[in-house]
């Protein structure tokens, strides 16, 4: 079945926005693995023709959401512990942990736009439709989150630049 | 060139390199003249590209083995479900099995749904009309464009009258009927031995939900009925087997849910 195939060939990209979104390795395939799952069981509601990604990524959306809601409980108790423990680093830079670290305190419908537009590099429509909200709130989350992004980076930043530049 | 206000839309448009080609001298002309948002737009951009740096390598990664057995799975679940519809029909018309006339509706599944509470009116819309011998439907199938284009403006979305002569029923025609929340598109088909089938759809399922095929039993009307998203539809008939319907509600469900 041609949609499989072309399933199989969206993964990498659905790995590489969960990880972006969700912080951690094992965290984030569970979410592609979920994901999946789901996008196959209703794969017959997909209309042929349609963006497929942008589909996928409806579905990634719904089941992170659920998942977030299903789990509220726990990261209260999360709350109390250190960043670290809920997002772990990524690679040896400290540019790439601090930024990591950043992007996990956004709230969590900012994260998605920004993260659809920078990663994914969908128009602003795109995003608009992939998590059903209207194009101007794309445009102020995507704002707001970059806005927050910065600030923090820049608090962050003094320290990274004396040990990355130079 | 023309619009000289830039709004921070254009700002982050300019940043992603999404900008139309005809704002960008406006935009580059704006920030030149406004250094502090030239700093900040190249702070977004520089993130961007650090956000991409960060997480790219991802794409590389060899992908683990659950990820792609996840679809295979997924494949040997929806084939087992399609293959237990016949099972499922009758654990569900065992629980939604109150008679159409008979005293006790109390008895109505306690997990009873929105779709089951569609795929009941529908069964009650077919217990009423298909009857009809002089007005089984308000508009006829000689004007089937007018008849879709009439309920898909009441419903609010394009519906679609699927052609079932594949499967031995022609388009009688359809009506307007109020449902739970709002209106209601009927549509009625025959065969040559005059038995009818009707399709019930719902554009106010309010629901991001899917619902793949369910069949119930109300005294003599099986119904087959499933949800997509929004849109709610139900195949109705009496006193025609389970596996006629069955193919009936599949000819249906084949156009109307195009996989």
């Amino acid at each position: 079945m041609n949609e499989a195939k072309r399933l199989v060939e969206l993964i990498p990209r659905l790995r590489r926005y969960a990880r972006a979104l969700v912080g951690d390795r094992a965290t984030a395939d569970d979410l592609v693995q979920d994901t999946l799952e789901r996008a196959w069981a209703k794969l017959h509601l997909y209309r042929r023709g349609t963006d497929l990604r942008a589909w996928l990524f409806t579905v990634m959306h719904n089941v992170h959401v659920n998942r977030v809601r299903a789990s509220r409980v726990t990261d209260t108790l999360e709350d109390e512990m250190p960043e670290l423990a809920q997002r772990a680093p990524q690679g040896d830079a400290l540019l790439v942990r601090d930024l990591d670290r950043a992007i996990g305190k956004l709230p969590a419908e900012q994260r998605a736009v920004l993260l659809l537009v920078t990663l994914e590099e969908m128009s602003y429509e795109e995003v608009a439709r992939t998590l059903g909200i209207p194009i101007g709130t794309v445009m102020s989350r995507l704002s707001r989150a970059r806005d927050k992004l910065r600030g923090m980076m820049q608090g962050q930043s003094t320290a990274a630049k004396l040990k990355v530049v130079k | 060139m023309s619009d000289q206000t830039v709004s921070e839309a254009d700002l982050q448009a300019y940043a992603d390199g999404k900008l139309p080609e005809e704002r960008r001298a406006a935009v580059a002309a704006w920030l030149a003249a406004h250094p502090e948002d030239a700093e900040r737009i190249e702070a977004y951009r520089q993130l961007a590209a650090e956000l991409r740096n960060s997480y790219d390598g991802v794409l590389d990664e060899p992908v683990p083995e659950r990820l792609e057995r996840a679809i295979r799975s997924g494949r040997v679940r929806y084939a087992a479900m399609v293959a237990g519809w016949v099972g499922l029909g009758v654990l569900l018309g065992a629980i939604a099995g109150w008679q159409l006339h008979g005293a006790h509706p109390a008895t109505l599944a306690p997990n009873a749904d929105a779709a089951d509470t569609m795929a009941h009116r529908a069964v009650v819309a077919h217990a009423t009309y298909s009857p009809e011998v002089r007005h089984p439907v308000e508009v006829g199938a000689d004007q089937e464009a007018h008849l879709v284009a009439w309920l898909s403006k009441r419903l609010g979305t394009q519906l679609r009258a699927p052609k079932l002569d594949a499967v031995g029923y022609s388009l009688v025609g359809g009506r307007l009927l109020p449902g739970e929340n709002g209106p209601v598109a009927h549509f009625m088909y025959q065969c040559n031995r005059g038995t009818r089938v009707t399709l019930y759809v719902r554009a106010d399922m309010g629901t991001n939900r899917s619902i793949a095929f369910r069949y119930a039993r109300e005294g003599t009307v099986g119904v087959f009925y499933w949800v997509d998203s929004k849109l709610g539809y139900a195949v109705s008939s009496a006193d025609i087997s389970k596996e006629d319907l069955l193919s009936v509600a599949n000819a249906a469900y084949q156009q109307l849910n195009p996989p």
